[in-house]
């Protein structure tokens, strides 16, 4: 086999990973559009927020450091403990979870009825605080998270892949991890919202929130508990992600990355997330390979956006987004 | 008191449709325009115009265009930033194509240019709606941003990749580069959004405007009785174009003077525009201006109070400014979804019978 097809299908791979990766930020998504309508863009920056935090515990950061030596004077910056990797990670949900509540509490409450648009700022003003409120309780500086995750490239793919066609193909052992771990999230997802009550109850909320209301669900404790798992999505995300490229401001705008998967998959299909996050990844990387060169690199920044839209021109509600249905 | 439309008789079709029927607000209208046009240019300083009264003119042109195609027309759009780009190289290149053609055509024609593209990418509109159609147009934000960061032709090859604008004048007083006066760039800027804001005032309450506001309240319904989608959606996103183009062409020639692409006109712009015309009103006029007034003076006022006032570290000062920025645009939202135009209709429904309620 040519090189130039061998290259190719290494690209493929790294793709289709990268595709996993976008696939666990539209994840959630997927979750907060589906049970409230809510187009949540913080999604991204809850995955930054995540991360921030989970770092912190880790390294044992004294939250709001920088603003407390701001305003007493004082010198305060580590606990001086360093918690293991599973405790960090069990607190950081818990914060997840909490954040979810206030958010409920002071933000969706009030903005019941409201149209999609005034929703949409709100969250986008959402991300700007939490964005904020990261940076000022962590500090802004690039981080480095390490939750115990392999990384570098896998050496048992290469062998075989090698003896195969004579050439080893790089695969990162972190993306095998992310794959995985996609995996099961989609698994675990699929069963709570398919064979458990409250799953049932999530189902009834976003098929219709005036009938799950009548039949006597909660809506705020739906709610609360959909924008948990979000968060627990968006530590996933985070994990994942700071892992592979640090902690750092470049990690809310994964969201988007993310943007674009939605749009392919649709916004209410949770499969449509992981197909769509695949031929985003795949489609972006084969493009930058093989016309990046002849126009000038750096097109993966908007050949995804490109490919969705076209995409929508032919099926206007995604790959498996309900059929819209207009009526006068 | 003053303020009421008793006494103020009507003979003519006229005097019936005119913008500000109460005498009241004809007088303010007037007293504004006064002032802006003979007390301010003589007053302002260079600190109060870059810091406060351009941005403010220019974001306000922005504002406009964006609440013709978002609150007229209800087709959410992202790509504003991308189109102000356009503008903004469209007018460079003329400016340094034909020097001796006044800046005044090249701001107009750069903002035609970015009609046409707008048209471009508004074709989409006609299939995709909603929150579809809003990720949609980011596609033009981050394709226009590469466009014009790869093709060495849009910055005449410069080595650094930035576009700086040439000094031009009009009537003898330079309105671009280095040696313009604070005065200049604030009539400049002044005079073009007045003129465009009374065509989009004049435009949204005629015909135009009006088939914009029936596709937005429900296109299907506004189809079947006779407004043709495909010519109403591409107007709105034609004109709106237009004025967004006119507002990057003037924010890079007038106002920053020399630009880089993904710095000036990245999707943070246009959120912040999104954001202006939300918080002042979709939908309304005088909303794109108050919105642009308040989101051009609360990083000034954040940044005096927690630099100047508190003696904050610049860094920590502006990760607490984007606190507050973003909480009060939540709080903003829970408290008056319609935004600060619906507050001011709400206060002159009140000084209607102000001072005797009941």
């Amino acid at each position: 086999m040519s090189d130039q097809i061998l290259f190719a299908m290494e690209v493929t791979l790294n793709g289709l990973m990268a595709g996993v990766m976008y696939s666990l930020v539209a994840l959630g998504f997927v979750l907060i559009f589906k049970a409230s309508g809510i187009f949540n863009y913080a999604q991204g920056v809850l995955a930054l927020f995540a991360a921030l935090t989970l770092v912190g515990f880790q390294n044992g950061q004294v939250p709001f450091a920088h603003l407390i030596n701001a305003i007493f004077g004082t010198n305060l910056h580590h606990f001086g403990w360093h918690l293991p990797a599973v405790v960090a990670i069990i607190l950081t949900a818990a914060v997840m979870v909490l954040l979810a509540m206030i958010v409920e509490k002071f933000v969706l409450q009030h903005l019941v009825n409201q149209a999609p648009i005034i929703l949409f700022m709100a969250t986008i003003g959402l991300a700007y605080f939490l964005e904020g409120l990261g940076d000022i309780m962590w500090g802004a500086d690039i981080k480095k998270l390490d939750v115990g995750l392999p990384q570098g490239a896998n050496e048992a793919f290469e062998a075989v892949t090698d003896s195969v066609f004579g050439f080893g193909l790089y695969i990162d052992n972190l993306d095998i991890v992310a794959t995985v771990v996609a995996a099961l999230l989609v698994l675990s997802l699929t069963l709570f919202s398919q064979y458990t009550k409250y799953g049932r109850a999530l189902r009834a909320v976003a098929d219709d929130h005036q009938a799950a209301l009548s039949v006597g669900i909660s809506l705020r404790f739906i709610w609360v508990l959909v924008w948990s798992i979000a968060g627990i999505v968006a530590l996933v995300a985070g994990i994942m992600w700071g892992s592979k490229s640090g902690v750092q401001f470049s990690l809310s705008l994964i969201a988007l990355k993310a943007l674009p998967v939605l749009m392919l998959g649709g916004f209410t299909s949770i499969p449509g997330a992981i197909v769509g996050g695949l031929i985003i990844g795949m489609g972006e990387k084969l493009f930058e390979f093989f016309a990046g060169p002849l126009i000038g690199g750096a097109t993966e920044n908007w050949f995804a956006y490109v490919l969705a839209l076209l995409f929508l021109v032919f099926r206007p509600q995604g790959l498996f987004g309900e059929k819209i249905i207009e009526r006068v | 008191m003053f303020y009421r439309e008793a006494g103020d008789f009507k003979t003519s079709y006229v005097d019936d449709s005119q913008t500000f029927p109460i005498r009241f607000d004809r007088w303010r209208y007037y007293a504004i325009l006064a002032v802006a046009f003979g007390a301010a240019p003589l007053l302002i300083n260079d600190y109060w115009a870059n810091a406060v009264f351009v941005p403010f003119l220019i974001y306000a042109i922005a504002a406009i265009g964006l609440n013709i195609l978002t609150g007229y027309c209800g087709q959410v759009s992202l790509g504003t930033g991308g189109f102000m780009a356009v503008g903004a190289y469209a007018c460079y290149k003329l400016m340094t194509a034909f020097p001796e053609v006044s800046i005044l055509i090249h701001v107009l024609l750069a903002g035609g240019i970015t009609a046409g593209v707008g048209v471009l990418f508004g074709l989409p509109s006609l299939r995709i709606k909603g929150f579809y159609l809003a990720v949609a147009t980011l596609a033009a934000q981050f394709f226009l941003v590469w466009l014009f960061n790869k093709v060495p032709w849009f910055y005449n090859y410069s080595a650094s990749g930035q576009i700086s604008a040439p000094e031009r004048t009009i009537l003898g007083h330079a309105v671009t580069g280095a040696n313009t006066t604070a005065s200049a760039k604030y009539f400049f800027c002044l005079v073009i959004l007045f003129a465009l804001a009374w065509l989009a005032r004049n435009l949204t309450r005629g015909t135009v405007g009006r088939k914009w506001m029936a596709i937005r309240d429900m296109d299907i319904a506004a189809e079947i009785i006779g407004v043709n989608p495909l010519t109403t959606k591409l107007s709105a996103f034609a004109i709106s174009s237009f004025y967004i183009g006119v507002a990057g062409a003037l924010f890079f020639a007038v106002y920053l003077g020399a630009a880089e692409v993904g710095e000036a006109f990245g999707i943070q712009k246009s959120f912040l525009i999104l954001f202006m015309i939300i918080i002042g009103g979709l939908g309304s006029i005088f909303g794109s201006f108050a919105g642009a007034a308040f989101m051009v003076l609360l990083p000034v006022l954040l940044k005096n109070v927690l630099v100047g006032q508190l003696g904050w570290a610049t860094d920590l000062a502006a990760h607490v400014e984007l606190m507050i920025v973003g909480a009060l645009i939540v709080i903003f939202l829970i408290a008056e979804p319609h935004g600060l135009n619906q507050l001011w209709r709400l206060a002159k429904e009140k000084l209607r019978l102000w001072p005797f309620p009941h």
